[in-house]
């Protein structure tokens, strides 16, 4: 098999920075939401619950319209921000980004909120006896204990968001250079005459990607157990 | 120095207590489920009475007729529970220094010192909670809890998790702390034999009611 290609690389190295960006900005949030679904109980718990976890279970295509009828430019968000801050996502990396963050923020959310319901609260009850006002718990006891699982969250959030394909290509398009990731490049090679050999190698890329981050979230799952035992 | 008068329903169990105590070194006793730890619990503040009040050297820390609850990282307590609780993400010298970090005390050498050779922790410093045993884990609790600077040390049940050995062992650290720390403290505990040996003053709890209250004949 021959050598990456230079449009081949545009494509990585774009996916790279899609789900880069997606991950970061997606992780505050899925710490705080983490630790609400894990440690209290409001009115419409269950609601939220559902809606974080819909996008694993709704079709891409579905959440990916959906997108673009809220943050496109004509939409209720996308226009509030295109006119008044200059963000625009419709048709730009930005969009890939936000599609990939809404894509994998189920999977990031997952491990944070287990291992923020693993952390045992009555250390977190020896803090407060000690003087640490409940944010100083969060930062100095609940944060780091669940560090490991926040970790692990951010790497499976970033395999997804790297793979991630339907919502997409349907609310930002395949536009080489802008919105075309890994996977709507192979999409578009595999529609093309001649293209196997460039589909295959982005096909590995993918694999490799998807399997180093897999191995790393197990790793730190296991480092977390460790922490917890206070080896 | 201490001054409890409260009421609290938890589940079919209520707890109405009232006692007032200038003692250095307050034996709450009861059998299990009489409702010890939660008394502690409410002194600390981790618990929020029904009713009552509670007053901390002169300062009121709970007064629900007027609204008063001031929360336990406020109350500048120390408080030893029976499993130590000591952070697992932290070293022993990490442990001991982390209500003086979250108070903004400034670093009191002497002081700091002073509860080491007390408590014979010097060696510890640089371990994990993990590698420590039962009786080493309660020592750095004391410590732990010393080094905050409280007016008020609770001490609930310190060495119910240990076997007689270990017992004896720490006994002999908590005389010496209600002699040489300076700190008044509550201690709880169903064992009749370690209260005569460390409290100077006896509140007996029967199924959430204070039954006696006095000096240690009271136990006999």
């Amino acid at each position: 098999m021959s050598e990456i290609s230079p449009a081949e690389w545009t494509a990585i190295l774009l996916s790279l920075r899609v789900a880069i960006i997606a991950t970061l900005v997606a992780t505050p949030f899925g710490i705080a939401l983490a630790w609400l679904l894990a440690r209290r109980d409001f009115w419409g718990k269950s609601l939220l619950d559902a809606l974080v976890h819909l996008p694993l279970v709704l079709p891409p295509v579905v959440t990916g319209y959906l997108l673009l009828l809220t943050f496109g430019r004509r939409g209720l968000v996308g226009g509030f921000l295109a006119d008044h801050l200059g963000i625009v996502f419709a048709f730009r990396w930005t969009g890939a980004a936000l599609a990939c963050g809404v894509m994998a923020f189920p999977l990031l959310v997952r491990p944070m909120r287990l291992s923020i319901e693993a952390i045992d609260r009555r250390l977190e009850q020896a803090a407060e006896t000690l003087g640490a006002a409940p944010w100083k718990v969060f930062f100095t006891v609940t944060l780091p204990l669940a560090l490991p699982g926040v970790l692990a969250g951010m790497v499976l959030g970033f395999a997804k968001a790297i793979g991630e394909f339907g919502a997409t290509i349907t609310f930002v398009s395949n536009i080489p250079g802008e919105t075309q990731t890994i996977s709507s490049a192979i999409y578009s090679l595999i529609q093309t005459p001649d293209g196997d050999a460039a589909a295959g190698r982005l096909v590995i890329v993918s694999i490799v990607l998807a399997l180093g981050a897999l191995i790393a979230a197990e790793w730190f799952a296991r480092r977390a157990t460790a922490r917890l035992h206070g080896n | 120095m201490l001054r409890v008068d409260i009421e609290k329903q938890l589940g079919e169990f209520s707890l109405h207590a009232s006692f007032s105590s200038e003692g250095r070194a307050i034996g709450l006793f009861g059998a299990s489920g009489a409702g010890k730890t939660s008394l502690v619990n409410m002194i600390a503040g981790l618990l929020r009475p029904d009713r009552g009040t509670i007053v901390i050297d002169g300062e009121t820390v709970d007064d629900t007729a007027a609204g008063i609850h001031v929360p336990a990282w406020r109350r500048r307590i120390g408080y030893v529970f029976q499993d130590a609780r000591l952070f697992p993400h932290l070293n022993v010298a990490q442990n001991l220094d982390y209500g003086r970090r979250m108070n903004r005390l400034p670093s009191d050498p002497v002081q700091h010192r002073r509860i080491i050779d007390l408590l014979d922790i010097g060696a510890l410093q640089g371990r994990r909670p993990g590698k420590l045993s039962g009786g080493e884990r309660q020592r750095v609790a004391l410590g732990r809890a010393l080094l905050s600077k409280p007016r008020l040390l609770l001490l609930d049940e310190p060495l119910g998790a240990l076997d007689e050995g270990r017992k004896l062992e720490i006994l002999p650290y908590l005389v010496r702390l209600r002699d040489e720390a300076n700190v008044p403290m509550v201690y709880v505990s169903h064992d009749a034999a370690e209260l005569r040996q460390l409290a100077t003053q006896i509140v007996m709890l029967k199924q959430g009611r204070v039954t006696s209250f006095g000096g240690v004949k009271v136990l006999t």
